[in-house]
Formats: C-alpha cells, structure tokens, sequence
C-alpha cells in the first residue's frame, strides 16, 4: 500500500496487515455509540433512581443480571483455558490464538464486573466484600478470584498495548513487554488457579441451597457436584466463544486471520470436554430426580410453572448439550464452517441457558406449600444495562484489531 | 481485611481465604515490579544480544 492511500492512522497499525480507512472505523464506532448511549442512561437511572426501576422484586432478587454475569464469566474461560493450554500444557500452535482469547477474557470479565456494579446497587459500597468478607459463603470467594483474575487478565493483555508499532519503539516498554512475555507461564498459572476456584464456586452457590430441592446437590467435601460441572462446562464452551468470535471478526475483516488448524484444535479439546460434561451432567440430572422424588419433590413438580416447562430439560441437554457435541465430535462435521459456528452458537446458547435455570428458574420454583409462582420477565432497562456492554467490548476488540498484534498469522495469511 | 482489624476473627476459614487473597496479589505485585526492574536495567545497561520476539 502505497502511502498517499494509506489510513490516517496507518502510523499505528501493526507491521505489515491491512486495515479500513479511518472513516469507515469510526462511522462503526458511531453506530455502537447509539445502542451504548441507552445502555449509558439505563445505568444512570439504576444508580439514581434505585433498582425499583427494573423488575427485580424480593422473589427474583437474581435475575437477568446474575444469569448474564454467570454466562459471561462462563464464555472468558477460553482466556484461562486457552492460557492454559498454551503455557502449562505447551500446545504450541495455540500461541496464534492466545492474543485474542485474552482481549476477549479481558472483556468477559470487564462486563461481568460492570454488571455487578450495577447489580449491587450501590457500587461505592462495593468494596465491603472485601474488608467485611463473610468467608463461609462462597460468593466471597467468587468476589475475590473474579477481581484476582481480572487484574490477571489484565497484565496478559497489557504486552499487547505495549507492542502497539509506536509504543514498542521505547526501549523501556519494548523491554516490558518482552519480560512480561516471560513471566507468562506463572502469570497463566495463577490464572488458572483463580478461574478453577471461581468457576466452581459459581456452580457450588446454587449447589449449596439445601432448602431449594431445585438446586440443591450432593458432593465432595465442601463442594456440591455443581461445582465440578460449572467448571467443566465453561471450559467446554469457553473455546467456542473464543472460536465464535474469531469467525465473526473474520467475517467483518474479510479476511483468514488464523490458521484452520489452530480452529480445529481448540474446537476438538471442546467437543472432548463438552462429551464429558455431558455424560457427567446427564448422571447427575438422573440422580438428581431420584434423589428429589425421595424426599417429596417429583421431577413433574419442578417443571409443572410455564414458562419452565419439559422443554427446558430437553433443550439444554438435548438440542444445546447433545447437538453441539456430536458436531465438534465428529472430524467431518467440524470441518466444515457452517457446522462448526452452529456449533459454537448452540454450545454458547446452552451455557447461558444452564446459568439462567440454575438462578433465575431455581428461584421460580415454589419451595414451601403456601408459596406461589410468580413470573418474572426482565425490563428494557435491565436488558439495555446488560447489552451495553457487549457495546463496549465490540468497540475495544474493533480497537484491538486495528492497533495491537493480535493474530500472529494474519500477515502471513493475507499478503499486502 | 488485616489481621490487624478488629473485626478481624482468628479463624481457620479467614487465614484460609484472606491468606489466598494476599498471595496472589504479592504475587501479581512481584511479578510487575520484576518486569519493571529488568526493563529498566535493559534500558540502562542494553544487552548486545536482546531478541525481538
């Protein structure tokens, strides 16, 4: 490209890779600023005018926020796992895609954080977790890896920033990016230890309701049987978000960015890891419905309140469980690109559809004989304060992709 | 929370949790401070065979 054509900006791209004109950036940029801007006033209103203005009541004190912070959280595990995989484990191909999987963690875990600021209602106080922490709950526990591994996620994406063309030309940050190359694998493997914990004890809040016949599950030690599994789905589906995202930011690059293989890796460990969740969930949920027959609460009892009919059941293990694991199980069928996004999108779909019902159905479900169903639907305002910040990460990743090396294989795969 | 406070009770639960919290902030700390470290020392003393990655 010669430079009388090239972007205004082009003094910032990474060596070598083609990007839009700087018009066209920001004409995109203007267009998520509308949608952000709703979401902007949605979250005033929490903050000024007090949680009275959503739907949360006192039978739904979690709702669409927690499901939300549950599934995002859920979708960041590519950024461990693929960490994992890369730095412990040593896949090295994985390096072409560990870029990225961190700038989506980062993001993830951003949202999940911002969705609790708001959640809470009032966020100056939510600093009390940490001074006035209650150690025998399990959320404390989420609270802190959360926030551990944010800050993990964090210094992984910070050589990114500092490989920026123009940054890197200082010595000083050229060096610290280098060092902190270096220190990857023990920073990865911290990582690993917060998302482990905080993973599983996400699963284990509901697991240790011992009152909601619902959530409520046996298991090991300390830990419920959900804990195990919540583990195991996100990191299941976390590679397929990674993948999902990848494909769409392909899509609107119009370019290969990462090479076939390194897709067919990460998509194979999550069919693997999706088949043994399955299994696993699929024993549980049998022995979950003996288990609660015996003491008084028939499976038809959970599931007699529409809108939670049979057809949650079938559809999170069966058509978002089943279906997506088949087709990452199957050579064939990931192969082909079609195939492979259904896969990822069921996968992901399934993930927000288990944390949903672990939260917002468990709370639906009458406990007591006098206790009644009542509904509960999520107002614009809650769905425009938990969109907003998909608003957001689709800004930072559009920043990302046009200013940091994110994709090492993108120069090679698309040759100026 | 510190040991120090006074709200602060000696049990096994908080030494646990509090005790994780702390390690992995040193840690982050000490890692950070690391890379700053040898990043200035590269500046001011430059190795001949430094390889961009």
């Amino acid at each position: 490209m010669d430079s009388a054509s090239a972007p205004f900006d082009s003094a910032l791209f990474p060596e070598g890779v083609k990007r839009c004109k700087l018009k066209w950036f920001l004409f995109w940029i203007a267009v998520l600023h509308g949608p952000l801007m709703v979401g902007i006033v949605a979250t005033l209103m929490c903050w000024g005018l007090a949680l009275n203005v959503t739907y949360l009541n006192n039978n739904y004190p979690f709702g669409l926020w927690i499901a939300a912070d549950l599934g995002v959280i859920a979708l960041g595990a590519g950024a461990f796992f693929t960490g994992f995989l890369r730095y412990v484990v040593n896949i090295e191909e994985l390096k072409n895609i560990v870029n990225y999987a961190v700038v989506i963690g980062v993001m993830c875990y951003a949202s999940a954080q911002g969705i609790l600021g708001i959640d809470i209602g009032q966020p100056l106080r939510g600093w009390f977790i940490f001074w006035h922490a209650n150690v025998h709950s399990m959320l404390t526990e989420v609270a802190f890896c959360i926030t551990c591994y944010f800050m993990v996620l964090c210094i992984e994406y910070l050589p990114l920033i500092l490989e920026n063309r123009q940054i890197n030309k200082f010595r000083f940050f050229h060096g610290m990016a280098h060092h902190l190359h270096g220190a990857m694998p023990t920073i990865a493997a911290i990582g690993v230890f917060l998302s482990f914990f905080h993973q599983g004890s996400l699963g284990g809040v509901p697991g240790v309701l011992y009152g909601r016949p619902f959530a409520y599950r046996e298991g090991f030690l300390v830990w419920p049987w959900t804990f195990f599994l919540f583990i195991l789905s996100a990191i299941a589906c976390g590679p397929c978000f990674t993948i999902l995202i990848t494909r769409i930011t392909e899509g609107c690059a119009r370019k290969r960015l990462v090479k076939r293989n390194v897709i067919e890796i990460l998509a194979k460990i999550s069919g693997r890891l999706l088949a043994v969740y399955l299994v696993l969930k699929i024993v549980d949920t049998l022995y979950w419905i003996v288990i609660a027959g015996r003491v008084g609460a028939p499976l038809s009892s959970f599931y007699v309140n529409q809108p939670y009919g049979y057809w949650v059941l079938i559809t999170e293990i069966g058509i978002l469980g089943v279906i997506p694991a088949i087709i990452l199980l199957n050579t064939k069928a990931r192969q082909n690109d079609s195939l492979l996004i259904i896969a990822c999108i069921l996968n992901c779909t399934g993930i927000f559809m288990n944390r949903w019902i672990m939260t917002v159905q468990s709370l639906a479900v009458p406990v007591m004989s006098f206790d009644k169903f009542v509904s509960y639907h999520p107002n614009w305002v809650e769905y425009a304060t938990t969109f907003v910040f998909v608003w957001v990460s689709a800004i930072v990743i559009m920043l990302s992709y046009r200013y940091l090396p994110i994709f090492p294989q993108e120069k090679e795969l698309n040759p100026l | 929370m510190f040991p120090f406070a006074f709200e602060w009770v000696p049990e096994a639960t908080r030494y646990v949790f509090m005790g994780s919290l702390y390690a992995v902030l040193i840690s982050l700390i000490i890692i950070m401070h690391y890379c700053v470290i040898r990043a200035f020392l590269d500046l001011i003393c430059p190795k001949k065979n430094h390889n961009n990655h």
